[in-house]
């Protein structure tokens, strides 16, 4: 049975913590995901949740609440944002390593300074290499499904590694849409309850996270990263039992018109609904463009990409974020690096889009697939970086 | 190392089992070690509360006795006995 | 505090070790002290969170571990928030699966309390977490190298506040921790010292038996970086209470009592005399100092008094 209500993201995400009864909630508010904190603190308060709130005293002690109670065997939710995101940084890293399952959502917003509450993917991307699952959301739906699948993914005992869901900030969190929810009691047929592998029991003491020093450190690193690596087909099969439950498919990556794209946009978070449907319109034109977004970000997808990639031109890579002094920003990199041994790959270029909410309208869009164009002529790639909608 | 490859290394920087490091002989550490006149010893046991390790080991009986496995050679259980029943003698080379 | 098993002798502390040897703490420690005694006077199941130093790093080196009990370590600064999240999660799967919660117990040293641990120890009280928090004091970050903290005493000398020629040691006073614990409304705090080991180990059991945070200030003696003889720890320990440096108190539901009244204090200098890190204090260069500290240890003794109402 589904229901359909009005809610904007960060509602859909604290309807769905709510809906996975979560036992532990620690979280600090940040614009813009106080609305999460807040659904989540009334739902405790009036009884529709069973879980504890704890209203931490910043978002570094969020995290590390969320990671004594993950290791305790609860189920775990925290929220943050920004500069929040950059105060738990270190214990990211530390979340990732004692491989909690703990699940984050993370209303995309911009690093300061300046100081500034919308829409960027710099915290995102700031936590791409602490060895955190990570997915991005197009809509409000998206954002609703994600968070229940991000349990079922993180306390998968094959993964066993904790959850970024991103949504971006404002025009997400903050956009009401119409999202179909599931009933309560269906949800135990997706998600079943959290079975903790070796949660802290006084029957069988453990030691979680002692001193590993140059002689086991390095072991312990690659056991995390073949652990994230082997998420890859676990993650696949959570999407597979969702569509089963929902209806509703789920995919490491999104694409139109790729069957025969020459020129691709590659694009995350929300920004993806305006790319396809400028990409649609000029398909109808007979142009030969195409659209790739990815819901799935980290682990990367690799292998689906270098398969869709096939056969294409130019391909421009959208960041909402920059990398000062790196050869390009994050996605770009991410994409570079896979594509580097393929024998025949595109011309790639870097577009610098939505910093600090800054809007990304179609007539952007065109100017991209321009440039793309003018790439494609000229066989190569004059400007490797090119931002888009800057008052020069 | 115990493990040998990063393939045994415990889930999660974990150390699984209580009390591993009883395999970790601090003995060793030692250059003079304590000995217990257990005559003149009274059984106040406060050598015993006092030691860091511990070292010590508490009898059913309440009576003590060095553990030379894990004694560091700190001297506190000499200093702290109230009847001087503890000497510390340098260890042999 | 009635029904709780207070001891009168040594003989009456529990046998049972649950701190192993092996651990790789210097030779005259006064950190696995406390570690002993609170693992003896609490009964029941515990978990132990460790904030990042001497007693974490020494008794974790992997594959060793020294402890026969739950242990988390995460970071530095937040052992108290850690530990917030652990109990939160027994306290709700207590009441949702009825798995039995065990005792939150969290060790932190002076840094990882006094300075950059503050913030979440302040946090943890407010929001009355069922834990007791035992601050391992020696003085200063010893586990890096002996660098001052808000927890070294006025006159010091350590790595980053040395004794030259210029400015002799720590110029500042140390923190007041049981007053910062008790403003914000806990029902129990108090000072403990190695060297009276029944008055310790009953405020560990009397902290333990509250439902709610509690806060237990142990001074530790390091002969590492005190640069003292590791046989006279406890000797020091004593002297430091008998000279009014440490004095014995505790707050008990907002009632202030004085443990050991030292009405016949030792000079200062007889505990100053047995630490390299103070001995420049007895220079005569430094008389200025050494008359400073002495007048702080009687104010602040003037103040306990007040507070234990014996003024």
């Amino acid at each position: 049975m589904v229901k359909r209500i009005g809610m904007n993201g960060d509602t859909a995400v604290a309807y769905a913590v709510k809906q996975a009864d979560v036992d532990v909630i620690a979280a600090y508010p940040i614009t813009p995901q106080t609305i999460i904190v807040e659904k989540l603190s009334e739902y405790v308060n009036n009884g529709e949740l069973n879980a504890a709130y704890v209203p931490v005293e910043s978002e570094h002690s969020a995290l590390s609440a969320c990671v004594g109670a993950s290791l305790a065997g609860a189920r775990v939710f925290t929220a943050t944002a920004s500069q929040g995101l950059a105060l738990m940084y270190e214990i990211l890293y530390i979340a990732s390593s004692l491989r909690t399952t703990i699940v984050m959502a993370l209303g995309n917003r911009a690093l300061s300074a300046p100081i500034n509450i919308h829409c960027s993917h710099d915290d995102a991307y700031a936590a791409r290499d602490a060895g955190w699952i990570q997915l991005f959301a197009e809509n409000v739906q998206e954002a609703y499904d994600l968070t229940l699948q991000a349990f079922r993914i993180s306390e998968d005992k094959n993964v066993l590694l904790p959850t970024i869901v991103n949504l971006d900030g404002f025009i997400l969190t903050h956009s009401l849409e119409g999202v179909n929810v599931f009933e309560d009691e269906d949800i135990a047929k997706f998600l079943p309850p959290k079975e903790p592998i070796q949660p802290i029991d006084p029957e069988n003491p453990i030691t979680y996270g002692p001193l590993g020093l140059f002689d086991s450190y390095i072991e312990f690193k690659k056991q995390q990263a073949e652990a994230m690596k082997a998420s890859y087909p676990h993650i696949l099969q959570a999407f597979k039992e969702f569509e089963e439950f929902s209806g509703r498919s789920y995919k490491p990556i999104k694409t139109l018109g790729m069957e025969d794209a020459e020129i691709a946009i590659m694009v995350l978070g929300s920004t993806a609904g305006t790319v396809r449907e400028v990409v649609r319109k000029m398909r109808e034109k007979g142009e030969k463009v195409g659209t790739i977004s990815l819901t799935l970000y980290r682990p990367f997808p690799e292998e689906e990409l270098k398969k869709v990639l096939k056969g294409v031109k130019v391909l421009a890579v959208m960041d909402r974020s920059y990398s000062f002094g790196s050869p390009g920003a994050q996605l770009f990199m991410d994409v570079t690096a896979t594509l580097i041994n393929m024998k025949e790959k595109p011309l790639i270029f870097n577009v610098i889009y939505g910093l600090g909410g800054r809007d990304l309208v179609p007539n952007h869009v065109l100017s991209i697939i321009e440039k793309a164009k003018e790439y494609a002529e000229l066989g190569e790639v004059s400007e490797k970086e090119i931002w888009i909608g800057v008052r020069e | 190392m115990k493990y040998k490859s990063w393939k045994e290394f415990p889930i999660g920087n974990v150390i699984p089992e209580p009390a591993t490091s009883l395999e970790y002989k601090t003995g060793k550490w030692r250059t003079f070690k304590p000995v217990i006149d257990q005559e003149k010893c009274v059984k106040c046991l406060l050598c015993w509360v006092s030691c860091p390790e511990p070292a010590i080991i508490r009898h059913d009986d309440d009576t003590v006795a060095i553990d030379y496995d894990f004694c560091k050679g700190c001297g506190i259980c000499a200093n702290v006995c109230p009847v001087k029943a503890i000497s510390m003698i340098p260890e042999e080379v | 505090m009635s029904g709780l098993n207070l001891i009168k002798t040594l003989k009456e502390i529990p046998r049972e070790e649950l701190l192993a040897p092996g651990h790789r703490l210097c030779a005259g420690c006064g950190a696995p002290i406390i570690a002993r005694f609170v693992l003896k006077a609490i009964e029941g199941p515990k978990v132990v969170v460790n904030a990042t130093g001497c007693l974490e790093v020494a008794t974790t080196i992997f594959p060793y571990t020294s402890w026969k009990v739950p242990w988390v370590h995460s970071a530095f600064e937040n052992a108290a928030s850690t530990a917030s999240g652990i109990e939160a999660a027994f306290r709700i799967l207590e009441k949702k699966k009825g798995k039995k919660s065990p005792k939150v117990i969290v060790f932190g040293g002076d840094g990882g309390t006094f300075d950059i641990g503050l913030q979440a120890l302040s946090g943890a009280l407010e929001r009355g977490h069922d834990l007791i928090y035992i601050c391992y004091d020696n003085e200063a970050y010893m586990n890096t190298g002996i660098q001052r903290s808000s927890a070294t005493p006025k006159g010091a000398s350590t790595t980053t506040s040395p004794a030259g020629k210029v400015i002799p040691g720590k110029l500042e006073r140390k923190k007041d921790l049981i007053g910062i614990a008790v403003a914000h409304g806990i029902k129990y705090a108090a000072t403990a010292n190695p060297a009276y080991p029944i008055d310790l180990f009953n405020k560990i059991r009397k902290a333990a038996s509250v439902k709610g945070p509690t806060v237990i200030h142990y001074f530790t003696p390091c002969p590492t970086g005190w640069r003292a003889d590791p046989s006279r720890s406890i000797e020091i320990a004593r002297l430091a209470v008998q000279t009014r440096v440490w004095p014995l108190y505790e707050c008990d539901n907002g009632v202030w009592k004085l443990n050991v009244n030292v009405k016949k204090p030792k000079p200062v200098e007889e505990y100053l005399r047995l630490q390299g890190r103070f001995r420049h204090l007895l220079k005569p260069e430094n008389r200025w100092l050494l008359e400073e500290i002495k007048r702080d240890i009687e104010a602040n003794w003037e103040r306990i008094l007040k507070l234990t109402g014996l003024s």
